[in-house]
């Protein structure tokens, strides 16, 4: 920060102190920081791999995979049939699916605060001055395309569904009948964080409901978003804890791929 | 339970001033302003501090503590160590008047361009008929007590004072969502949020509803949903698409 | 000559409350160029800090409910020594004050039909208060400062200036009413951030300018109310009735210190809440007196169906007037039954569920969860009385709310006599937006009907400015702070809820002592945003206030409302005739005489049963 702007700014009381806050501030951007500094290295890692996404015995696919729509696909792991060519080494099978998923995160308004925060120091934390010289926002481009926010909701509930679909297809014993083992219940857990994550997207709180002048003439949506928004305060613990299981969820399946270690089957 | 409390307060005019530290008395059940006033009555007679009601009603006795804008009212003695040195300087977005008030008239001039409730035509008083689920929203808005501390803490302006000119900073724009979601307001709210109050600029970082006294979810409540009617209007291609053609039939 | 800025404005409203914000936007709509000074920032008037509603027969939760009956509780609120007509006109009115704020942006809680919800108060007999929560304050004064906004906004589409015709000079302190011979020629003050002088000339002033309770120690009131408005018009050669009336509200903090006076407000006990001793006992069964003794339960369980049933039971005791459960609770204290903090419980936490005390009581629970530590919901409160509300104040006509100056008008607390000797509960909000209005009117009228603007002299400036700078003027005197302490002590236990004759002179004796200390008093620093030197200007209208109090609470020789004479303890017929009337003297000290009231109009004397007013009137004032 310059000398003449923000807190020293002509007129505003020279306190001397960047900050007076004598409580660990910086913890929270930091911890928070690092988590996602460690999902980007690790998806981006992943998406490149374009192995180790589907185990066959089971009917597992990682979530990072779904739907693997390109002929280069696994055996059985194309259950929405193949649309494309073999992908080229550089391109990750799961490109669209990441593209609408980091998309929906990336636009996400708690992630947008969390990026802001640990990412871009803008601010850091409350009251502690941010680094840049000047500060435009959301208005200009690219900043701007966060507004298309709710198009990436509609995409996350097409993947969401596609989700549940392949949960229930993980119901898979090795001998082709039913079965469910730990990874059936970590894709079931990931699968709940997911749509608790979706469901209280503030643009679904508004899509639901919130965009009405009138919740008395609409009284079933008025149900939709008093239901949204109850979930939606805890946005941010789904968001947080959803990122958690997904990458479980995919770790496990890469494991199990990989043949690093088998599957705990509570069931065929 | 009565202790020497260390304290200090910032000092000074616009022209310049310092940190001073003072040692006062702190009884059981203070408030830092308790503090402050003891400060006045027997150590610093013509120390400037705003306040009015003591009971977090008014929002006047706005300031940092330790860093952080809160009421000092609503700020228990007892939350700090006995041997912490509690620092309390003015609010720090606003120009200094002297001490720790500060000259909060930005937010005066800002409150007066947000266009006043248009009430609908055909209605005369007494003829009102609204649902509690209908002003409900808006109402939580209403428990403002216009301290100033979002608008203070907001790094858009706090951090960057040439915005002040285009940005009303979070009071304001949940005044434009309040009057946007009355359920009898006639006037197009969205665009002039935008346009002309610098919603864009809000990158939704929260600070204005963790210093709330009042504990409204400004971000959630108020300034998200205001982007997203804003986004109805101005940004969703479908939205707009649609209009151009209804125009054009 | 003194240097200073010069304003001229038809209309100057001092105060910037309920009753200026109201008499303002009312002066500006009848077309004449108003200024608003208040002592603080705009919006921030003691106004926020009423609660529980704003009474309105509007009939919405009871259809019973009209504007006598409105008018019959006011009357026997205030002992039948309320000013009739203002309090009729309090009555008519008050509805329409309510349905205008809807217009201007108000958002009321609302009846299952979409109309303003209504709740019941103390001394009410249906559910009649308009309100939000318990911050029904809060959205009167945001909405009128909105109101206000609105105007300004008119003024600049058709001017280009928001402040044409209606600007507000916040932290700003009038220390002086000027005069051309008998009439109002403008106002004298300071801006409290600079220190600099300020000149207003106008042929009309409002005084809106609150209460009293700063001169008392445990007071639910604000710094802002140091009685500035009784006190500028007694200086003006204005009188004041009623002074002798004090409300203490029976329910304020006692714990812990730093909050003792900050008011609980009522509605924990209209919604519910009730009071008890330390052994548990609901006591005030024990105290209601005769004359109410018809309207008010007897057993604890009818009081509980009344919450239910309110048209077949009577009402629970702990909902008497305020003046009444304030005597109970102080007597309940000094026979040592009291709290640890030397107060009473009062408990909501085993009344309703937790949920519906956060929704009906929202800022009381923020209140004590931030302030005290105390979980409402969880535990009892402990309260004691606060002084909360002077019912006396500037004489007035009741239809323009002009006094007996010439262009100075008066509304709000700052006005007598629509109270009477006490004041109900929610008649508050009410009284502010009525004679607001009419204050702004009356003195628009005024301002037509000049032939010609009296004109300000130089001298009186000068003289103004020279008592305003004296406190810098000596070396070596008292801190402000000092004395305001003594005095607000003294007032406490001298001239406080429960009063005797020897302790009043006492009080008297202790004025003129201080009196004498305060021409005397120092103050550091200089003139930019002292409080200091702010405390020392306020402590003299305080101390010219504390004596109005204390001489008129001497002359009176009965009890009665917001005045009880332990030495005097019953109600008496021929003192409900009198108004004892205080003006200054040349030499600033307090005179106070007698006045006998205005009898009632018939047709208003007509809607009481003879057998009830046999209680307040003397024989030969009965109707034949």
């Amino acid at each position: 920060m310059s000398a003449d702007t923000g807190i020293n700014s002509p007129g505003r009381a020279q306190v001397g102190l960047k900050t007076a806050r004598t409580d660990k501030w910086w913890l929270a951007p930091l911890r928070i920081g690092v988590i996602l500094g460690f999902f980007v290295v690790y998806a981006t890692i992943r998406i490149f791999m374009n192995k180790w996404y589907w185990v066959n015995d089971y009917h597992y696919l990682t979530p990072l995979y779904s739907p693997c729509i390109n002929e280069g696909c696994s055996p059985g792991s194309s259950h929405l049939g193949t649309w494309f060519p073999k992908f080229p080494v550089f391109i990750p099978y799961s490109i669209i699916t990441f593209a609408v998923l980091a998309g929906f995160r990336g636009t996400c308004y708690y992630y947008r605060k969390a990026g802001y925060r640990s990412l871009f120091f803008a601010p850091a934390a409350c009251a502690v001055p941010e680094p840049h010289k000047s500060y435009t926002g959301e208005r200009k481009f690219p900043l701007i395309a966060l507004n298309l926010h709710r198009y990436f909701f509609y995409g996350a509930l097409v993947f969401g569904i596609l989700n549940v679909y392949d949960g229930v297809l993980a119901f898979h014993g090795k001998d082709g009948g039913f079965g469910f083992g730990l990874g059936t219940l970590i894709i079931w857990i990931n699968l709940v964080m997911l749509w608790l994550y979706t469901l209280s997207c503030h643009a679904c709180r508004h899509i639901v409901g919130g965009r009405l002048k009138n919740f008395s003439k609409h009284p079933l949506r008025y149900r939709y978003w008093t239901f949204v928004s109850k979930l939606n305060p805890k946005h941010g613990t789904f968001a947080m804890a959803s990122l958690f299981t997904v990458i479980l969820t995919d770790f496990y399946i890469m494991a199990l791929s990989a043949g690093w270690f088998s599957d705990l089957r509570f069931f065929n | 339970m009565t202790y020497k409390g260390k304290f200090r307060v910032w000092r000074g005019d616009a022209e310049g001033g310092d940190l001073q530290d003072y040692e006062v008395e702190v009884n059981e059940g203070e408030v830092v302003l308790d503090v402050i006033h003891r400060l006045q009555a027997t150590q610093a007679p013509d120390m400037a501090v705003r306040w009015n009601c003591k009971a977090g009603k008014c929002g006047s006795c706005s300031a940092e503590i330790n860093g952080m804008p809160k009421l000092m009212c609503m700020c228990r003695m007892n939350t700090f160590d006995e041997d912490e040195v509690v620092t309390v300087t003015p609010m720090r977005t606003f120009p200094v008047i002297r001490d720790l008030v500060t000259d909060v008239s930005y937010n005066y001039t800002k409150a007066r361009e947000v266009k006043a409730f248009t009430p609908p035509a055909d209605l005369k008083p007494g003829e009102y008929r609204m649902q509690q689920v209908d002003v409900e929203r808006s109402q939580e808005f209403r428990k403002c007590i216009e301290c100033f501390l979002c608008q203070n803490t907001c790094h858009v302006i706090r951090d960057h004072e040439e915005n002040k000119e285009s940005f009303s900073g979070p009071r304001f724009l949940m005044r434009i969502a309040e009057l946007d979601m009355h359920p009898l307001d006639a006037a197009d709210r969205q665009h002039q949020a935008q346009d002309d109050h610098g919603l864009g600029f809000c990158n939704i970082t929260k600070c204005c509803t963790e210093v709330c006294p009042e504990h409204i979810k400004i971000t959630d409540n108020a300034l998200i949903p205001m982007k997203e009617r804003v986004a109805d209007r101005k940004y969703d291609p479908i939205v707009w698409l649609g209009n151009k053609i209804r125009r054009r039939a | 000559m003194t240097e200073l800025e010069r304003h001229t404005y038809d209309v100057v409203v001092i105060g910037a409350g309920g009753a200026g914000l109201r008499a303002a936007i009312e002066a500006r709509e009848q077309g004449k160029r108003t200024a608003i000074v208040c002592k603080s920032l705009f919006g921030k008037a003691h106004t926020v800090m009423a609660e529980g509603g704003c009474a309105a027969a509007m009939g919405n939760a009871n259809s019973n409910d009209n504007w006598q009956v409105h008018y019959r509780d006011t009357m026997r609120g205030g002992k039948f020594l309320n000013n009739w007509r203002m309090a009729e006109l309090h009555a008519q009115e008050a509805p329409d004050r309510v349905w205008e704020l809807e217009t201007y942006g108000a958002l009321f809680d609302r009846t299952p039909d979409g109309r303003i919800s209504q709740r019941n108060f103390g001394g009410h007999s249906y559910p009649r208060l308009a309100h939000v929560g318990d911050r029904t304050g809060l959205e009167l004064i945001r909405t009128l400062q909105q109101k206000i906004v609105s105007l300004q906004q008119e003024d600049f589409e058709a001017t280009g200036d928001y402040e044409a015709n209606l600007k507000v000079y916040a932290e700003c302190t009038v220390t002086e009413l000027l005069k051309d011979g008998d009439a109002i020629s403008g106002a004298f003050g300071y801006w409290r951030e600079s220190g600099r002088f300020i000149l207003f000339d106008a042929p009309a002033v409002i005084l809106a300018t609150g209460g009293v309770g700063k001169s008392f120690k445990v007071t639910s009131n604000s710094w802002e109310y140091t009685g500035d408005g009784h006190a500028l018009a007694m200086r003006a050669g204005a009188t004041l009735i009623n002074m002798e009336f004090i409300q203490f509200h029976p329910t304020g903090m006692v714990w812990p210190p730093s909050v003792k006076g900050i008011l609980v407000t009522e509605s924990v006990r209209g919604d519910g809440g009730v009071l008890k001793n330390s052994e548990g006992k609901r006591f005030m069964f024990e105290y209601v007196p005769d004359v109410f003794r018809a309207q008010y339960a007897e057993t604890e369980e009818e009081a509980d169906r009344w919450y239910k049933d309110a048209d077949n039971n009577r009402r629970p005791p702990e909902l008497l007037p305020r003046d009444e459960v304030a005597r109970a609770i102080n007597s309940e204290v000094k026979a040592g039954r009291g709290t640890p903090h030397g107060g009473v419980f009062l408990d909501v936490s085993s009344r309703l569920p937790a949920e519906e005390i956060k929704r009906r009581l929202p800022s009381m629970h923020h209140q004590f969860k931030e302030l005290a530590d105390v979980d409402i919901t969880a535990e009892p409160m402990e309260v004691g009385p606060t002084c909360h509300y002077v019912m006396g104040g500037v004489e007035v006509e009741p239809d323009t709310a002009s006094s007996v100056v010439p262009g100075l008008f008066a509304a709000g607390e700052v006005a007598g006599g629509m109270h009477g000797s006490n004041r109900l509960g929610g008649n508050s909000l009410s009284d502010l937006l009525v004679f607001g209005r009419r204050a702004g009117m009356g003195a628009a009228l005024y301002v037509d009907s000049l032939a010609e603007r009296p004109k300000i002299a130089e001298a009186d400036i000068d003289a103004a400015a020279a008592d305003a700078l004296a406190p810098f003027e000596l070396e070596g005197g008292e801190n402000p702070y000092t004395i305001h302490q003594e005095l607000q002590q003294s007032m406490n236990d001298l001239v406080g809820i429960i009063r005797k004759e020897e302790e009043m002179e006492q009080a008297l004796g202790r004025l003129s002592e201080f009196r004498g200390r305060i021409a005397k008093m120092t103050v550091e620093g200089h003139r930019q945003f002292n409080p200091g030197w702010h405390l020392a200007l306020d402590l003299r209208n305080m101390l010219t206030v504390s004596e109005c109090v204390a001489k008129a609470a001497l002359l009176r020789q009965e009890s009665r409302g917001g005045h009880t004479r332990d030495d005097f303890p019953g109600m008496n017929a021929e003192w409900r005739k009198k108004l004892l009337v205080c003006g200054l003297n040349a030499d600033g000290s307090v005179n106070v005489d007698e006045k006998q009231q205005i009898p009632m109009r018939e047709d208003l004397l007509e809607l009481f049963e003879v057998d009830e007013l046999k209680k307040y009137l003397t024989e030969e004032e009965l109707p034949a």
